[in-house]
C-alpha cells in the first residue's frame, strides 16, 4: 500500500502529464503484480466497492478519537479522507501493512459489516499518507488527474511500444492484467486480441499546414469530407458483442442505449458521434448534454437523440478491411450502411472538389445544411491503407479559421512546473451593460496557451506591475473602460452555459494575438458573443 | 508557593521578567533581552543589552551587523547567570543551532521557557533537554492532532528517488535559510548524496556560519551565477519565498519542493504550487507537544504562540492546568 500511496501523493500534486507518465511508469517497473495492476485499475477508476460509505470512516474516528478535538482537526484541514488520515492515532503492536490487492480483494467480497471492521484493522498497521490512500480508495474519489488513455500510454512505455498495441489488447483484459504485464515484460506471448467486439485502435489525422503541405500534394490523390463537430466512435458489433468505443478504447455504450440499439449489422465502424435536431445535426451542445452523464436518463436520450455518421468500415462480416485502401473500403462501406438501413447510421458524404482552391472555398463558406455546423474538411488519400496512431501523410485534417474576439485580461493565475514563476493562465471578459447602464466586464474564458515565450514574459510583466488584488495563487489586474490589456482570442465555438456568469463558454480558447495597441474600451461587447449562440 | 505571575508575565513587548528586569524574545527594542534563538521574529535587533548562546548571538551578528545590540553577553548551554536574584540557565531546545529553553529560578519557583523547540535529532543542533518545573511556557505552532510529522529520512529519500526520477529536471527546495536549509543539507548528506549542492545567495553567510560552529555541509555552490547552465538533475536549495518568484526562472522546468511541517496539509501545499512537499519541521508536531508536557509533568502550561486552542481540549482531557498567552509578533510561518 505504501508504494501505491506515495504514487498516488505524487500524482496529486503533479499537474504536467509527462512527469505523470514518468511517475505511473516507474512505478508499475518498481511495483509487482498483482499489486500493480489494481492500482492501475483504481487509478482509471474501474474499481469501485459497493460496500464501503464514507459514514464507516466517521464512525471509526468517533470510536478513537475525542469528538471536539476531531472537530478542530477537521475544521482545520477541510476534507473529511485527509482529517482521518492525519489523526488516527498510531496503534503500537498492529498488524502487517496491507498491501492493495489484499485491500482491494478483501473489499470485493466483504460485506458491510466485515468494512468497518477491514477498515479500523488497516487505518491501524498504516501510515498517514497510505492511510489517506486507503480512504480515497474505498471512496471512489481518487481525482489524481490519470485517465484511462494516460494509464495506457504509461503501459506502453513502460512495455516500450506504441499505445495502439496496448489499445489492441486492452478490452480482453481485466485487473490486475497479469496476462498484460506478462506480455509487457517480455515472459509471454502478446494477448489475444480476438475477444468479440474489441476495440481497433483508430487512425488519426495530422493538422495541414496550408502553406508547406498543400502544394506538395496532388488533389486527385485526396477524398474530402466534413470534419464533424461530435466525438469519434468506433461501433462495433461482432458475435453478438454491441460496443460503442471513444478514440482512446473507452467504451461509452452504457451512456447512448439508443446508438447501440441500432447497431443491427457484423461488422466495425468508424465514425462521428453527433446528436440530431430536426432530422439534420445538431450542435455539439446537445450531445454534451449526453457525454455528461454516465448513465443515460429517458428524458434526455429522447431530448437529444444520437446517432454515427459513418466515415470509414473496419471489419465487415469476418473480414478485416484495414489492409485494403481507403477506395476499396469507402465503397465496401456505402454498401454497408444501406444494408444496415438504420435511422442512426448514416454516411458522411464526400465533398467533390476540382483543385485545392475550390475545396478551400467551401471549407470557408460551407453550403446550407450540416456542413455549416462542420468544423472544417478532412483530406484522405484514396490509397491509405488503416493505420492505427496518426501516421504522417495519408491523412490530413484542415479545420476552419477559428473565431476571433477581442477581450480584457481580468484575472491571471500562476502556472505549474516550468511556468510556476510565471502568471500564466488568463481570464479574459468582454463588455456588458449592467442595471444602471454602466459598462463592465463580464468573464467569458480562460486561456493558458497561445503565446510564445517572450510574449509569456511581458504577460507576467503586465500582471505583476497592474495587480490591484490577490487572491491566493491568483491575481487580479486593473481592467476598465480606461486601462486594460486587449487580447485577441481565438476558439473554436461558442455554447451557452448556466455555470458561467456570463452565460456563455468557449470552446478551445487560445491567446492569438496580445493587442498592446488597442484601448481597452474598444474590446467586444457580450452582445456580439451572443450573436454566435445559434 | 510563589505565585508564577509574579516571575513571569506576557506583556505586548513579549514575556517579561519582573523580578530580573529583562524580556525574553522581545518584539521591539528593550533594555535588556534574553534571546531563545536566532530566527528574525524571535531576535531582534536594537535592544540594549542581549543575553544569549555563543551560537544565537553569532546569528544575530552575521544577520545585523556587529552593532545589534549595545552589549553581548555569551552564554553556554548550562552555565547559570544571576540577575537580580533570579538564576537563569540556557539549555538545548533542539529547535536550530544555539537555541536555548530558558529556564527562570527565582526563590521557590522553577519557570522553562522552551522558545521553539522539537524533540528529533537534528545533525545540526544539540537535541532538547526536558527540564522538571512549576510552569512550562510551551510553543504551540503545530498544536493541532493532524501535524504529525513523519520521519525526516523517509522525505529526504523521497526527495532523492525523484531526483533519480527526474534527471532531466533540476529540483528546488524551499528552506528557510537559517537551521532548516542547513539541516536539509545535513539529511541529504546523510543520506549519502555527495554531489555540489546548489544554494540561494541568502544562505550563503549563514551556511559559512554554521561549517564555523563545526556542522560540515559538504561541497556547495552559489545558484546565482551568469555562467549558462542547465541545473539538470541538481538540487537547488532557496529561502520560499524565491521558489515561485523571478529569481526561479533561471532553472528550466524545475521540480518545486518546500520543506515545512505545513506541507503535512495538502490544501497548504496546493496553495503554493508545491509539487513535492517535503513535511520537514523544526518545530515539535503534536505528539512531540504533548509528549513533552507529560514527561516534563509541570504543575502548570502556558502556551505562547500556535494552534492553541487543541492543546488546551488535550490539557483538560489529560488533567494538566494549561492557559493560552497568546503573544503578537511572532509569525505563524514556521520559523521566519
Amino acid at each position: 500500500m505504501r508504494a501505491f500511496a506515495r504514487l498516488l501523493d505524487r500524482l496529486f500534486f503533479t499537474a504536467s502529464r509527462n512527469a505523470k507518465l514518468t511517475l505511473v511508469r516507474d512505478f508499475l517497473r518498481e511495483t509487482p503484480d498483482p499489486d500493480r495492476g489494481w492500482a492501475l485499475a483504481s487509478l482509471t477508476g474501474v474499481l469501485s466497492f459497493d460496500a464501503a460509505k464514507p459514514g464507516f470512516i466517521r464512525k471509526a474516528i468517533e470510536a478513537r478519537m475525542d469528538p471536539q478535538l476531531f472537530a478542530l482537526s477537521y475544521d482545520y484541514v477541510g476534507d473529511l479522507a485527509e482529517t482521518v488520515a492525519l489523526v488516527w492515532p498510531a496503534q503500537a503492536g498492529a498488524n502487517a501493512e496491507p498491501e492493495i490487492s489484499e485491500v482491494v480483494e478483501a473489499l470485493q467480497s466483504a460485506s458491510r459489516s466485515d468494512v468497518q471492521l477491514l477498515l479500523e484493522r488497516w487505518l491501524d498497521a498504516l501510515d498517514a499518507d497510505s492511510r489517506w490512500a486507503l480512504l480515497k480508495l474505498l471512496t471512489g474519489g481518487l481525482r489524481v488527474g490519470v485517465s484511462a488513455r494516460l494509464a495506457k500510454q504509461a503501459l506502453a512505455d513502460f512495455g516500450g511500444i506504441e499505445v495502439s498495441q496496448i489499445e489492441e489488447v486492452w478490452h480482453g483484459q481485466h485487473p490486475p492484467y497479469a496476462d498484460l504485464f506478462a506480455w509487457l515484460e517480455g515472459r509471454s506471448e502478446k494477448p489475444s486480441a480476438d475477444t468479440p467486439g474489441r476495440f481497433r485502435p483508430v487512425m488519426l489525422a495530422q493538422a495541414i499546414n496550408e502553406e508547406t503541405d498543400l502544394p506538395k500534394l496532388d488533389a486527385g490523390d485526396f477524398a474530402a469530407e466534413w470534419k464533424w463537430d461530435g466525438i469519434r466512435v468506433q461501433a462495433v458489433s461482432e458475435r453478438g458483442m454491441r460496443r460503442l468505443y471513444s478514440r482512446t478504447g473507452d467504451d461509452i455504450g452504457q451512456a447512448f442505449p439508443d446508438v447501440i440499439a441500432a447497431l443491427n449489422f457484423e461488422g466495425a465502424i468508424d465514425g462521428e458521434l453527433l446528436a440530431m435536431r430536426d432530422g439534420g445535426v445538431a450542435p455539439f451542445g446537445d450531445l454534451q448534454q449526453r457525454l455528461n452523464r454516465k448513465l443515460p436518463d429517458a428524458k434526455i436520450v429522447a431530448k437529444f437523440p444520437a446517432f454515427i455518421r459513418a466515415y470509414d468500415l473496419l471489419l465487415d462480416g469476418e473480414h478485416d478491411l484495414r489492409t485494403l485502401s481507403f477506395r476499396e473500403r469507402r465503397s465496401r462501406l456505402e454498401e454497408f450502411a444501406s444494408r444496415a438501413g438504420s435511422s442512426r447510421i448514416d454516411l458522411s458524404p464526400l465533398i467533390h472538389f476540382a483543385d485545392w482552391e475550390a475545396l478551400a472555398r467551401l471549407r470557408a463558406d460551407p453550403p446550407e445544411g450540416d456542413a455549416r455546423l462542420a468544423e472544417g474538411v478532412m483530406l484522405k488519400r484514396w490509397d491509405s491503407l488503416y493505420e492505427a496512431g496518426r501516421p504522417k501523410g495519408p491523412w490530413f485534417k484542415w479545420k476552419r479559421d477559428p473565431h476571433l474576439v477581442d477581450a480584457v485580461l481580468m484575472y491571471a493565475q500562476r502556472g505549474h512546473g516550468k511556468r510556476s514563476s510565471f502568471y500564466s493562465d488568463y481570464t479574459f471578459g468582454v463588455w456588458r451593460e449592467d442595471a444602471n447602464g454602466d459598462r463592465l466586464l463580464a468573464p467569458v474564458g480562460k486561456a493558458y496557451f497561445g503565446f510564445t515565450d517572450e510574449e509569456l514574459k511581458q504577460l507576467d510583466k503586465f500582471v505583476r506591475d497592474n495587480t490591484v488584488d490577490r487572491f491566493g495563487p491568483v491575481r487580479a489586474v486593473r481592467a476598465d473602460r480606461d486601462f486594460g490589456l486587449v487580447l485577441e482570442i481565438a476558439f473554436e465555438g461558442l455554447q451557452r452555459s448556466t455555470r458561467h456568469k456570463s452565460g456563455v463558454a468557449m470552446r478551445f480558447p487560445r491567446i492569438n494575438r496580445i493587442r498592446w495597441d488597442k484601448p481597452a474600451r474598444e474590446a467586444d461587447e457580450l452582445a456580439t458573443l451572443e450573436r454566435m449562440l445559434k | 508557593m510563589t505565585k508564577p505571575q509574579t516571575l513571569l508575565r506576557p506583556t505586548p513587548a513579549g514575556l517579561c521578567c519582573v523580578p530580573g528586569n529583562f524580556m525574553i524574545d522581545p518584539v521591539r527594542p528593550v533594555a535588556f533581552a534574553v534571546i531563545t534563538h536566532g530566527h528574525s521574529d524571535h531576535a531582534r535587533a536594537g535592544h540594549g543589552a542581549v543575553l544569549a548562546t555563543p551560537e544565537t548571538l553569532a546569528i544575530m551578528e552575521s544577520r545585523y551587523g556587529a552593532g545589534f545590540a549595545g552589549t553581548m553577553q555569551s552564554v553556554r548551554y548550562g552555565e547559570t547567570t544571576n540577575h537580580n536574584g533570579v538564576a537563569v540557565t540556557l539549555v538545548p531546545a533542539g529547535h536550530i543551532l544555539g537555541s536555548a529553553q530558558i529556564i527562570l529560578a527565582w526563590k521557590d519557583l522553577r519557570i522553562v521557557v522552551s522558545g521553539d523547540y522539537k524533540r528529533r535529532r537534528d545533525p545540526t543542533c544539540a537535541g532538547f533537554e526536558p527540564i522538571v518545573c512549576d510552569v512550562f511556557v510551551s510553543e504551540a505552532t503545530f498544536g493541532l492532532p493532524v501535524f504529525r510529522h513523519p520521519d525526516d529520512a523517509g522525505e529526504i529519500a523521497g526527495l532523492l528517488k525523484s531526483v533519480a526520477q527526474f534527471p532531466e529536471r533540476c529540483h528546488l527546495v524551499g528552506a528557510y535559510a537559517l537551521g532548516k536549509a542547513q539541516r536539509i543539507i545535513c539529511l541529504l548528506r546523510e543520506a549519502g548524496y555527495d554531489k555540489t549542492i546548489y544554494v540561494h545567495g541568502a544562505l550563503a553567510k549563514l551556511n559559512a556560519l554554521y561549517e564555523s560552529f563545526g556542522i560540515a555541509l559538504g561541497p556547495l555552490a552559489d545558484a546565482t551565477t551568469d555562467e549558462a547552465r542547465s541545473f539538470a538533475g541538481a538540487i537547488v536549495i532557496a529561502p520560499p519565498s524565491t521558489i515561485a518568484e523571478r529569481w526561479s526562472r533561471r532553472f528550466p522546468d524545475p521540480v518545486t519542493a518546500f520543506a515545512s511541517g505545513w506541507m503535512r496539509v495538502r490544501a497548504r501545499a496546493r496553495q503554493r504550487a508545491v509539487e513535492l512537499p517535503l513535511v520537514i519541521s523544526d518545530h515539535a508536531d503534536w505528539d512531540e507537544l504533548t509528549g513533552t508536557i507529560a514527561e516534563i509533568h509541570p504543575g502548570e502550561v502556558w502556551l505562547t504562540h500556535g494552534e492553541e486552542e487543541a492543546l488546551l481540549r488535550w490539557a483538560v482531557l489529560n488533567g494538566v492546568q494549561a492557559r493560552a498567552l497568546s503573544l503578537q509578533g511572532y509569525e505563524e510561518n514556521e520559523g521566519e
